[in-house]
């Protein structure tokens, strides 16, 4: 019997298991994809916003603010990229302008730090490549980049080696209320638990339905995104944002902290909660809509594009409440949700606390884990070390990130562990690079294969039917 | 910090070749740094025969010509370093290096040659609309799936892209047991070799598509099919021509980028077209003692002419090390819009040269001439030129006097 059970291993649901294993908690963590961080959290623009977007006095708000404060500590304990960059949202005309002021003064309202509007020049100083049409953009210092597929699966990686325990494929097909606890049941599995949190993101409203709350829906918003080559990661220093429309923050350009350039998103509202498919006509916009703001975006530099769909609620705000005693809903989350992850968290953690949960301290919780990007950044001094003790650290696989054999199988070791190739991607960054896997991936099917002890052919890209190969040689027939 | 006259970043055909012939010119303190497990490069998963026509007047295959190569460094005793990444390299031929037995280790050289090679274009650098399923590969790495593991990547196949890779693993994926559907080439021409047409294509019937695109990917976990469409003379999809092929395999042959990046820490200026260094006829970079050749340099049809490049710059790199030189001169070249580039881009010394280059288009019945000024310094007539096939014209050494600039354009008849 689990104490607590999140359904959903994405940002959210990573952040809250994570805060939740810092209690005396049996706690556990159910997975409909292969691996974590498979939705929403591995797929959006990367942002920490500054908190200046969400209306004054709304949960968004209040939860962007405080999880915009929380971050950089979680994320130097976690040991996940962060950097404090700063965002602007440029504005072009006077209407822009009058957006940007009324923004810049919800800011302030909001508790947002340092944040205030700048003119021209001063944004020229900031950002030279600018298009040469921006009169003026909020200046928003407190904004900032992080990983998010390295904090969710960092996140739960810790609330694991604090003792919770992930569940993977595992879909949720039902839940049942047996008076003093639930029973969650896949197609394969069932698990027996006192408490739910639904943070299935797209489809957490479907997951509340099946305890009888039906106050809310959410669907699916397309983003597409173009991601550039780490040459151009310099092109601008801070988050560039347009002047906001009711669809969104428009697009923006922006470094990631691992250096390459990120464009996007588009913004499009989908029926389909399963399609990821991007358009020409969305990759088009993404790529006049950037050109819009920032002279001279080399798109030929392109490495990847990819979609990502936004949790849209259908009350505007996030949806945190218990409908019923010992189900908690964590739902609707969309932007600013990345930023608000670990505020929802403590908010989560409170809600169950109010409700009469037990809530001692577990006094062995150690919110530490240990960066994954440590052998990148280290000196040559500190990579010989490391070496000593392990060769396969000297023994380069992804040519491109000059990524090591050592830090491959580490991370296959490693809570919660990877099973296909781009689980080895979001945890290593191989294959990230610039030949997208082309060199490296047989190597690390591999790798994969020998680790799991299953044959090559087993390995896929991402689970279910995503193999990499589809048998051996002299067996295939057309 | 270690001192070694000669360092090589690679072992492929151009690493080895250059040097055998920096050995041959007398240098014998050399190191070769490979990053796979074996010398010879992309040759080694290259398991059909054609290279060597022209440097060994036979027929043989990847493996077997590397072979020729690697024989001669091992019975040389030329030095090499095996699953050995270089890092980085400073314009000073300060090499920092990783490999598992020696760590993370750094060199001095007196000169560097640059023999990289290339790697393929990938489907992020098309942006093509539509999923990211399983079962898109670079020819490149089905080739490597196929050939060096015994694995099939899958078994309804279209390629999009006619360069020579592409259609060598059209013919590949047939033999094992595959179906080929289509192969779309977004140019109205082929970038491939017009041998591999006939031998790979024709002789399997398997379709090739002339402007033709891919525009869109279908199927949530693994490939299930592509949508293709005619392009229009802008190369943009005809919407009305959009055909769906059932498939669940997409392989990419769209282009083979010089990887420079070490190039770029080294302070070496690239050229734009070729997007590999520029040059002078020792295939000496603007960086005084880094040479480069193959195709790093710039990407080659065959691998015969990367062999002969090799030369060149091993035996430069020998010259420099050793001091020799020959009367100098700065002669630079440029092109029509015709001819895309030239290699080399300079001429620094008064020596007999062969100056290769790329045209833009196919052209028939054309002129090929180098002026300088009004006045004719060589010419060169063909039948035809496509941008598939690289062409050359050698100028003696007496014909350089005089001049500073060699302009080539190309003339239809």
């Amino acid at each position: 019997m689990y104490d607590i059970t999140v359904i959903g291993g994405g940002v959210v649901g990573g952040m809250i298991a994570r805060t939740l294993s810092s209690y005396r908690l049996k706690i556990c963590i159910l997975e409909k994809a292969h691996d974590v961080a498979m939705g929403a959290s591995s797929a959006n623009s990367a942002i920490v916003h500054a908190g200046f977007d969400a209306a004054e006095g709304s949960l968004k708000a209040r939860l962007n603010v405080r999880g915009s404060e929380m971050m950089k500590d979680i994320c130097r304990e976690l040991g996940v990229k962060y950097q404090n960059n700063g965002s602007l949202v440029i504005g072009f005309d006077e209407d822009d302008r009058a957006t940007v002021e009324a923004l810049c003064r919800r800011g302030i309202a909001n508790g947002v730090k340092g944040v205030r509007v700048i003119d021209r020049e001063e944004l020229r100083a900031l950002e030279p490549n600018i298009s040469d049409d921006a009169i003026c953009a909020l200046y928003a210092p407190t904004g900032s980049i992080v990983c998010p597929y390295e904090l969710t699966i960092a996140s739960i990686g810790n609330a694991m080696d604090n003792g919770a325990d992930l569940y993977l494929d595992f879909k949720v097909t039902d839940i049942r209320d047996d008076g003093d606890h639930f029973t969650v049941f896949s197609d394969r599995e069932q698990i027996k638990t006192k408490y739910v949190i639904n943070a299935a993101g797209l489809f957490s409203d479907a997951i509340a339905r099946m305890v009888g709350d039906d106050s809310f829906t959410v669907h699916a918003r397309r983003g597409e995104y173009i991601l550039l080559d780490k040459e151009c990661g310099t092109l601008v220093h801070h988050t560039i944002f347009r002047t906001p429309s009711k669809m969104g923050k428009g697009i923006l350009v922006s470094p990631t902290v691992d250096g390459n350039l990120l464009t996007g998103p588009t913004s499009f509202d989908i029926e389909d909660k399963t399609d990821k498919s991007t358009t020409a006509d969305g990759l088009s916009l993404v790529i006049k809509q950037s050109g819009e703001n920032i002279d001279g975006v080399p798109f030929g530099k392109s490495i990847t594009s990819f979609c990502g769909l936004r949790a849209v609620g259908s009350t505007g705000d996030f949806i945190i409440n218990m409908p019923r005693s010992r189900f908690v809903n964590v739902a609707g989350i969309e932007s600013p949700g990345l930023s608000s992850a670990p505020a929802i968290a403590e908010y989560v953690a409170q809600l169950l606390a109010n409700s009469g949960l037990a809530m001692e301290p577990n006094p062995d919780f150690d919110p530490h884990r240990e960066a994954m990007h440590g052998f990148r950044e280290a000196s040559i001094e500190e990579k010989n070390a490391i070496i000593q003790k392990d060769s396969a650290y000297g023994h380069i696989i992804c040519r491109c990130e000059s990524v090591s054999e050592g830090e491959i199988l580490r991370a296959i070791r490693t809570n919660p562990r990877p099973r296909d190739l781009d689980g080895v991607k979001r945890r290593t960054r191989a294959q990230m690079g610039r030949c997208q896997g082309g060199f490296c991936s047989p190597y690390i099917v591999e790798l994969l294969a020998n680790e799991m002890n299953v044959p090559y052919e087993s390995i896929t890209k991402f689970g279910g039917a995503s193999r990499i190969n589809v048998g051996k040689t002299k067996e295939a027939e057309a | 910090m270690r001192q070694i006259n000669l360092v090589i970043i690679g072992g492929g055909p151009a690493g080895m070749g250059a040097a055998l012939a920096a050995y041959d010119a007398g240098v014998r303190d050399i190191l070769i740094l490979e990053r796979d497990s074996a010398l010879g490069g992309i040759l080694q998963q290259c398991i059909h025969n054609g290279f060597g026509l022209h440097r060994f007047g036979e027929e043989l295959t990847g493996p077997e010509y590397a072979w020729r190569y690697e024989k001669l460094v091992r019975e040389k005793n030329i030095p090499f370093l095996l699953d050995t990444m270089v890092l980085d390299i400073t314009s000073d031929k300060v090499i920092t290096a990783t490999n598992a037995t020696d760590g993370v280790f750094q060199l001095q050289a007196k000169a560097v040659i640059l023999a990289m090679g290339c790697r393929e274009r990938a489907r992020g650098a098309l942006n093509i609309a539509g999923t990211r399923p399983a079962g898109i590969y670079s020819a490149g790495t089905a080739q490597k799936y196929v050939n060096l593991k015994g694995y099939m990547p899958g078994k309804n196949v279209v390629i999009l892209g006619s360069g020579d890779i592409g259609l060598i693993m059209a013919r590949r994926m047939t033999l094992e047991g595959a179906k080929v559907h289509a192969v779309c080439e977004l140019m109205p021409y082929s970038g491939g070799l017009a041998r591999n047409i006939e031998q790979c294509l024709n002789d399997f019937n398997i379709p090739l598509k002339l402007s033709h695109t891919v525009v869109e990917i279908h199927g949530k976990e693994r490939l299930e099919g592509v949508t293709i469409a005619r392009v229009d003379e802008h190369r943009r999809p005809i919407p009305e021509t959009r055909e769906y092929i059932p498939c669940d395999t997409l392989l990419l042959s769209v282009g083979l980028i010089p990887e420079n990046e070490l190039s770029k820490t080294a302070s070496v200026t690239l050229d734009r077209v070729t997007n590999g260094a520029v040059v002078d006829q020792d295939r000496q970079t603007e960086v005084e003692g880094i040479f480069a050749c193959g195709n790093v340099l710039h990407v080659h049809d065959l691998v015969d002419f990367v062999s002969e490049e090799a030369d060149i710059a091993g035996k430069s790199a020998a010259a420099y090390i050793f001091g020799e030189n020959t009367e100098c001169t700065d002669i630079a070249l440029s092109t029509d819009g015709k001819i895309r580039y030239t290699v080399p881009q300079r001429i620094t010394h008064k020596k007999d040269v062969t100056v290769y280059f790329r045209v833009a288009d196919v052209y028939r019945n054309v002129t090929i001439k180098g002026t300088s000024g009004e006045r004719v310094i060589c010419q060169k007539k063909k039948p035809r030129v496509a941008p598939g096939e690289m062409e050359s014209l050698t100028l003696k050494a007496d014909l350089l006097t005089g001049i500073d600039t060699l302009h080539f354009a190309l003339e239809e008849r």
